[in-house]
This record gives structure tokens, sequence and C-alpha cells, in this order.
């Protein structure tokens, strides 16, 4: 997309903003249809999902592997969430190694299920110091059409709950043809919702053109019990503390409307 | 047992010792240290000067690019690989933000001004103090700026709220919650929030005004540290 495209859709965006409208009709606080969960879309992955938010899609798969423990977690396996903005789901991304808005996404996703203990890392463990499941989670963009934190960290959340643990042999390898029908330890479910404001107002879930018409962002992660686990500024903007805590509210609330949406 | 008594015996929004100073690298065209317990900042400031590469050059205004290293010695734990890893790319992105919305470039267009921030020594609150540090190092620079900017981390320790948490309280068996935030020195606005652990909204509330409230101590060092070297200076 050409800068003067942009140019003209940021302008737009904006003075809609200013009235508390969108051009796509929606309300600031509403999402865009329909929400959609597909699980065990690949076969070769521990758990994979593919989620779609209005026109944005985004797949994640985990896959597990038997690893030694870190030195200073002996006695626990890991998790690490990786994602990739891919030149198949927009025009705005070239090939070549994780830029940063892909580091940021991967990252503050990650943050938000590591800090509230979604996954009981001392449940993987096998053999202290020894042998132990790290749980890795590649989220990759499908199409970009807006909003990939929210579609990310669903699709995350919704791909653990697929996962089913792969067959160790008597040796000790992993078949990774064959799948038990155990489930990872998870001990709740954590959604990361980002809040953006454009032209002095919040809304929620934006497309690409409010996504660049935006001057800040915060990410909230948070548990069905209202507890927050990671929060993420973004933006070139400034915000009050008022502002913070409606974003918040706004998140939280969020949150429990997504996660209406896990089963 | 709720955390009533600071580890090293502050009060809940008791900040640790702080030191700053300018101008401590002569070939930098600014530059600062700031120091706050066990944690330190050297910042550098190069510009504004020609982008390289150029393709990011912005003809309508300068733009601030910031490195944020902990040199390999200074964690708290094993070595550090030297080499940019994910985490301090993303605090070099989010310091950009944080200073951002107080500098003026708009006089130096295709130009970049880059801030390289080293640590040699840490316990936690390293991205606020390098903020606090490179905010000093632009002043020092003479770069406009339209305000300063201050960072501390706050958080909660098992539901007690405190301020500028040391690595052995983020450590702390228990619920536990860093926030750093950076405000302009002015108008409070906050230009930094993360926050990762476990915290209410309850709580994030009364942290972030505890943020508010600590921030003057903050610039404070930092006026402090500008006067000195400036008041030096020959008339």
């Amino acid at each position: 997309m050409n800068t003067a495209m942009i140019t003209f859709n940021k302008n737009t965006v904006l003075a809609l903003a200013k009235e508390g409208k969108r051009f796509d009709g929606r309300k600031l606080d509403e999402y865009r249809g329909p929400i959609e969960i597909e699980s065990s879309i690949s076969k070769s992955a521990e758990g994979s999902v593919k989620v779609r938010i209005g026109d944005t899609v985004v797949i994640a798969g985990v896959k597990l592997s038997l690893e030694k423990p870190y030195p200073d977690t002996p006695n626990q396996g890991g998790l690490m969430i990786n994602a990739e903005l891919t030149p198949l789901s927009s025009s705005r991304y070239e090939p070549g190694p994780p830029q940063m808005p892909a580091i940021e996404l991967a990252r503050v996703t990650d943050r938000g299920i590591r800090e509230s203990h979604v996954i009981d890392t001392k449940k993987l463990c096998i053999t202290k110091g020894e042998k132990a499941w790290f749980v890795m989670v590649d989220i990759v963009s499908v199409n970009d059409a807006g909003n990939l934190f929210d579609a990310a960290g669903l699709a995350v959340m919704a791909a653990l709950k697929d996962t089913k643990f792969p067959v160790v042999d008597e040796e000790g390898n992993v078949n990774y043809k064959e799948h038990t029908d155990e489930s990872l330890p998870i001990a709740k479910d954590t959604l990361s919702i980002t809040i953006f404001r454009v032209g002095g107002n919040l809304l929620v879930d934006p497309t690409v053109e409010e996504e660049d018409a935006c001057d800040t962002r915060l990410t909230v992660s948070s548990d069905a019990t209202g507890v927050i686990s990671a929060m993420q500024k973004g933006g070139e903007g400034t915000m009050t503390i008022d502002e913070v805590m409606k974003a918040v509210d706004l998140a939280l609330d969020k949150a429990n409307f997504l996660r209406g949406k896990l089963q | 047992m709720a955390y009533t008594e600071r580890l090293d015996g502050r009060k809940a929004n008791g900040l640790r010792e702080m030191s700053g100073k300018v101008g401590v690298i002569p070939n930098a065209d600014g530059s600062a240290e700031f120091r706050t317990g066990k944690t330190w900042a050297i910042a550098a400031v190069y510009g504004p000067r020609e982008v390289l590469p150029r393709f990011m050059a912005n003809p309508k205004k300068g733009f601030i690019r910031c490195q944020y290293t902990m040199m390999p010695f200074s964690g708290t734990g094993e070595r550090i690989r030297p080499g940019r890893s994910r985490r301090a790319q993303e605090i070099a992105m989010v310091m950009d933000k944080a200073l951002e919305p107080v500098v003026d470039l708009t006089a130096f267009p295709n130009s970049v001004v880059d801030i390289f921030v080293e640590l040699p020594q840490t316990d936690a609150g390293t991205r606020c103090a390098a903020i606090t540090a490179a905010a000093m190092a632009l002043a020092d620079a003479g770069i406009p700026m339209r305000d300063m900017v201050c960072s501390v981390s706050v958080g909660t320790v098992d539901g007690t709220v405190v301020a500028d948490l040391t690595y052995n309280e983020e450590a702390f068996d228990g619920h536990v919650s860093d926030i750093p935030v950076a405000m302009t020195a002015r108008n409070k606005e906050i230009t930094l929030l993360q926050m990762d652990g476990h915290v209410k909204k309850e709580e994030l509330k009364i942290a972030l005004e505890m943020a508010r409230d600590v921030m003057s101590k903050i610039f404070d060092v930092q006026k402090k540290a500008l006067v000195a070297k400036f008041a030096e200076v020959p008339q």
C-alpha cells in the first residue's frame, strides 16, 4: 500500500473517530464478526488452531519436545512463543528475519501467558535436571486485516488447549506420529486485549486503517478473575492515569467476551 | 503474611539512593549516567546526524533511535551473551516511544539522533534507569525538548504497592507485579507503561498514582546533574 493511500485513510478515520464513529459502522467497543476458532487444523502439530476475527486470520501451532531443563529451573519444563508476520498475509511484510512488530507481538503475547502461569511448568518435568517437556508455540499471520494482537492471544490460548502429548516409547524417544489423550496442564484462560486510541477515543478490534490512525495503544492480559498479568503501552502518544484505567476496564470486559468463544 | 516491611527497609514509596551526572562521555554530543541502588545506566547521544542506512531517513523530520545493552557481566545470574536479544530490541523500541513525545526534531529532516545506553551493573529497573539517563543525555546534547522524561518502576509485592523494586523484590515468593512507568516531568503524562506479574485493577491505580507522586524526586536528580554541568561553563 502506498503512503498516499495510508494518509487518505488516516484522515478519514480520524475525522470519523472525532464523532465517535467508525467507517464500517461498528460501535467503538464492538468486534468484527465472525469470530471463529477452528481446532486441530494441522495434523503435524501437537495442537493447532485457525482463528478468525472478521477478515483477520492467524494460525497458531504447538510443538512439544523433550529437552534438558534450564540450569536455574531444573524441575520445570518451558514455554516459548514466537510470531511470524508473513509476506503472505500483507503487502506490508517482507521476507526475512522477524522485525520489531513480530518481536513485540510475540513478547507481549508470551508475557501474558507466562506471567499468569497458564501452564504449570513444574508438571512438565519428567526427570529433575534431565528431561522435561518444552512447549513451543508459533503464531503465523495468514491475513492481517488489523488487530493481530487479540487474534494472536486468542489463537495461542486455543492452541494450548488443543494440544495432546505425543507418545513416548520405552527407550524414551518421542513418537510424533501418535498422540495420547493427555492434554497440557492448563490452569486458566488468560487473554490479551489491546485497546487503541484513535482521535481521542478508545476503541477495540481496529482495522488496519484504524491501526494506522491510532496514536496510542494499551495491551492488557487478564484471567477470568480479573487479575492482570501483563500490560504494554505502544504508539507515540501519551496517556493519563484516568485513560489507562478506562482502557483497563474495557480490556477486562472484552477479555470476558472473547473467553466466551473458547470452549 | 503481607509484605509490610521491605527487604531493604525502605518505605513503600521510597526510592533507592539515586545519583546522576551529565557529560560523562567526552566523545558524545551529550551523555549522562544515572544510578539507582545497584542499577547503573550510562547513556550517550550522537546527533542529529546522517541516517544510516539511508532508506530509514524521514524527509519531514529527524527521529531518535535507542539501543539498550546490558554488559555481559552485568546480570545477577549467568553471563549475558553479547548481541541484541529480542528483549533488548523490545526495550530499545519502548525507550524510543517513551522519549519521542518530548523530542522535537522537525528542524532536522533526514537525520537521526542515536541514543546508546550501556548498563555495567544491574539490580532491576534497568529500562527505567536507561530512560532517565537517556533523557538527561538528550538535554545535555541540546536536543530540542518540550519536557523532561523521568522513569521508575512501581509494582506490588504480595499485595503491597511499592516503588522502585529491586531484583530480590521481583523474585519474592508470592504475587509480584513489576510496572515500569515513564512520565513527562511537568504534565505527568505517561509515555512508557509496561507490566508483568499479577495485579488487580485497584492495585494498578494506586501504583500509577504512586509513580506520579515520586516522579519529581527523579526529576530533581536530573535537574541537579544538568545544572551542575552548565553552572561550570565560564560566562
